[in-house]
């Protein structure tokens, strides 16, 4: 369970987040909000990389600030799959096993689920973008860890990959564990997510399931339901 | 730590950078010996040049690792793993990675050149381990740089303006404080001034090993019985050892605030 108390965080005048609350005990959450409402901070602070100004952040009832090994239990996809360039596709996975201390991980699977076994002796650097963000997937996913954050995992994924994708949160799902997601992609987020949190302008503007939204802000679709509340924030 | 920094020296060590800067000194050693046709003169030529181009190469080269390696740090960071632990071995992956081209491109030319034979083998090895000190304290202070500016530029114009400071304006400031206040007993101010100063501190006991102290004149005498006796080393190695120890005990504060 991941527990966020009255999160505020600001860089230099911008106040990013201004007041989250949030508890999250099990599913697909999807994380939504205009660009800049604080979506990426959000999961930052979470795994310690952005320090909150104030607040606190909980997993499994264990304050998590200015600790690192609770990260152990976490797998993070980030936003911009940026790695270093130099090494080879092979030499990353064997470099993130190593320094996970889990050797024995076996990213077979996912390989072949991707199509990536003739990109395996490339350098990061000669990949496409798309390529790159399997290959960020698959460091994400090898290591089945109870707590996923992704962030943005759609970019750059054909169709195919994003089916697949689909396939695997939702089977990653029924594990039993914590996924969040952000994404613009509202038709992916529908198809995965048993809860939405919706951030604006780092507060929570709402928080429950689709057909909550939908009922809430009287439309059909979630679609439209999301660009309901956009539109009567910022006319 | 040391998984970290096996990482990063082994991308280090692959990098063109090391191999450039091993080519420099190469060529430096076999151009001095072959210039001086002496392996004692070569020391000291070698010890001015060692003096200012190391701390320069170090900032610049750790600054430049520090931007170029930041895609490798986020990715470090949402891992398991502790933020010192992180930066440490980054560092020390740097420092001894430069260190190595140093030791290697120098020791060389040296060695094919009779150094063990010479008798000069003392003078060539303090000569080697303040060019690795400093090696230490100017990749730190450069990672240090890094930490604190986002912005690549700003980060490369403080590094070069930390270095253009502690080798020529500091001296300068120095020379023209001696000056100025010529009619006073100046000894242990300028005793002081050096000491503050890492790349002064590693020239004055050079230059006392290599005995040409005595073009210091009476301020030299006073170097000389300060730094010449066992005590006086040993507090100057001391203060080069804590020359590495601050600015890492800052990367360390900077480390632990940072948002990625």
């Amino acid at each position: 369970m991941i527990k966020i108390d009255s999160l505020y965080k600001k860089y230099g005048e911008n106040h990013v987040l201004k007041g989250v609350d949030l508890e999250i005990e099990q599913g697909v959450i999807a994380i939504l909000g205009p660009n800049g409402s604080g979506k990426t901070t959000l999961n930052k602070c979470i795994l310690g990389m952005v320090f909150p100004d104030s607040g606190n952040i909980s997993i499994d009832n264990q304050s998590v600030l200015n600790k690192w090994d609770y990260r152990q239990k976490i797998d993070y996809l980030p936003q911009i799959a940026n790695f270093p360039s130099n090494i080879t596709v092979q030499e990353l996975l064997n470099m993130i096993k190593d320094l996970r201390g889990n050797k024995t991980q076996d990213e077979k699977e996912y390989i072949e689920l991707f199509h990536l076994s003739k990109f395996l002796n490339k350098k990061l650097s000669a990949l496409s973008g798309g390529t790159k963000q399997k290959v960020n997937i698959l460091l994400t996913f090898m290591f089945d860890n109870p707590i996923m954050i992704l962030d943005e995992p759609t970019t750059g994924l054909d169709p195919v990959a994003l089916l697949t994708l689909k396939d695997l949160i939702i089977r990653e799902k029924n594990k039993g564990k914590i996924i969040l997601v952000t994404s613009h992609i509202m038709d992916f987020v529908e198809g995965i997510s048993d809860e939405i949190v919706f951030i604006l302008e780092g507060k929570i503007y709402f928080k429950g399931s689709i057909e909550l939204l939908k009922e809430k802000t009287n439309q059909e679709s979630f679609e439209k339901a999301i660009a309901n509340i956009l539109k009567q924030n910022y006319a | 730590m040391l998984k970290i920094l096996k990482y990063s020296f082994y991308d280090l060590i692959r990098s063109r950078w090391s191999y450039i800067y091993l080519l420099f000194y190469l060529l430096l050693g076999i151009v001095l010996l072959f210039l001086n046709s002496d392996i004692g003169k070569a020391i000291i030529t070698l010890m001015n040049v060692i003096i200012v181009l190391v701390p320069l190469i170090s900032t610049i080269f750790g600054v430049m690792y520090y931007y170029d390696s930041r895609e490798f740090t986020e990715l470090l960071l949402a891992l398991p793993l502790k933020r010192s632990t992180i930066f440490f071995g980054q560092y020390l992956g740097v420092a001894l990675s430069l260190s190595m081209s140093l030791i290697i491109g120098l020791g060389i030319p040296f060695l094919f050149y009779g150094l063990l034979a010479s008798g000069v083998i003392i003078n060539f090895l303090l000569l080697i381990v303040t060019g690795v000190f400093l090696t230490f304290i100017f990749s730190a202070f450069s990672y240090c740089i890094g930490l604190k500016n986002e912005n690549k530029i700003k980060g490369f114009g403080y590094s070069i303006l930390l270095w253009l400071f502690l080798a020529i304006i500091y001296d300068g400031v120095l020379l023209t404080v001696l000056i100025v206040f010529g009619e006073y007993p100046l000894e242990n101010i300028t005793l002081i001034g050096t000491i503050l100063n890492p790349i002064d501190l590693s020239r004055i006991l050079i230059l006392l090993r290599l005995d040409i102290s005595a073009l210091l004149g009476y301020t030299g005498a006073v170097f000389k019985s300060f730094f010449g006796n066992g005590v006086g080393s040993i507090i100057s190695f001391f203060i080069l050892l804590l020359w590495v120890v601050f600015p890492l005990f800052l990367l360390r504060k900077f480390a632990k605030r940072k948002d990625f």
